[in-house]
């Protein structure tokens, strides 16, 4: 089976506290040199069948519609290698 | 004829008891819809309760948006008819897009639970008519993911069209662009906003004033004069 990854990450232009939380809590627990950090969400989609284009086309639909908020996420779709 | 109003109920809606609560004490008969509902059971308009439906996965309202009874209610809502979205109502409404915009975790990180005054910008929509604008009212607000946001172009739009509905007053509490508390549609039908009115509708209880029965009594005003 391969796998589809789908990465969904707030825009740039919006606020992100967790990041920022995270971030605030890397230099008390001895992590220097970070200077900034955003969160995001990753899905591994398992896909039946072949990966082909009209398997993308529904993956990235599924990602437009449901998986990101496309009013304040941006996302990626990546085929990973075949097991 | 009795206005009928529904209210619906997924899984892990919290406030819907107390939505029906408030609108049988405004007047109305209350209707109870459940999140696999295929039709609005002829109801005149819905309200979506607050909660944590599907506990909030991926985003709050995301997967609710796809239930069953959604579909009857967009069509619906589209058409006109009346839909209230408190809290994670307001979530479910900006997911389906039927409101513009998003919701997002309170910029400070933390639940929040408080009594929060508003202002009422827009007293010109089906479901607030019975105030007037600029009158300053108080009621429950209590959320994580209350910060509402639109890109600039959508917030000036929204505020050249008064479809900003309610402000937070005396501090915003979440980190809301333009202490935007609310919204509505541009035809009025349509209001969503993060603070509960259905929990101040009795003096013995929450806020110990009536401040959120207005949207309540206005709507059944508005379905009775229509």
């Amino acid at each position: 089976m391969a796998r589809v990854v789908v990465d969904v990450m707030l825009k740039p232009e919006i606020l992100d506290p967790q990041g920022q939380a995270v971030q605030r809590a890397l230099p008390r627990l001895g992590f220097e040199g970070i200077a900034d950090v955003r969160q995001g969400k990753r899905f591994e989609l398992e896909v039946e069948g072949p990966v082909d284009d009209a398997a993308l086309a529904r993956i990235n639909e599924m990602a437009e519609t449901f998986l990101a908020n496309t009013v304040i996420e941006d996302f990626t779709v990546k085929v990973e290698e075949e097991k | 004829m009795t206005t009928r109003i529904g209210v619906v109920t997924f899984p892990g809606t919290l406030d819907d008891q107390d939505a029906l609560r408030a609108v049988r004490i405004a007047g109305a008969e209350p209707v109870s819809l459940w999140h696999r509902d295929k039709d609005l059971h002829q109801v005149d308009a819905v309200v979506l309760a607050g909660g944590f439906s599907y506990g909030d996965y991926l985003r709050a309202g995301a997967i609710s948006r796809f239930s069953p009874v959604m579909e009857p209610l967009i069509e619906q809502a589209k058409a006109g008819m009346p839909v209230l979205g408190i809290c994670n109502g307001f979530q479910i409404l900006t997911e389906a897009h039927l409101l513009p915009g998003a919701m997002l975790r309170n910029n400070h990180l933390h639940f929040i639970c408080r009594d929060q005054k508003l202002r009422v910008e827009n007293a010109g929509t089906a479901w607030t008519s019975d105030y007037s604008a600029g009158q300053e009212i108080q009621v429950p607000l209590k959320n994580m993911d209350g910060r509402y946001t639109a890109d600039e172009h959508t917030l000036d739009e929204l505020e050249a069209e008064g479809r900003v509905a309610f402000r937070y007053l005396d501090g915003n509490p979440n980190g809301s662009l333009r202490d935007i508390a609310g919204i509505t549609n541009a035809a009025g039908n349509i209001v969503g906003l993060m603070p509960h009115p259905e929990h101040a509708v009795e003096p013995l209880i929450g806020t110990g004033r009536t401040d959120g029965l207005g949207f309540f009594t206005s709507i059944i005003k508005k379905l009775v004069n229509a």
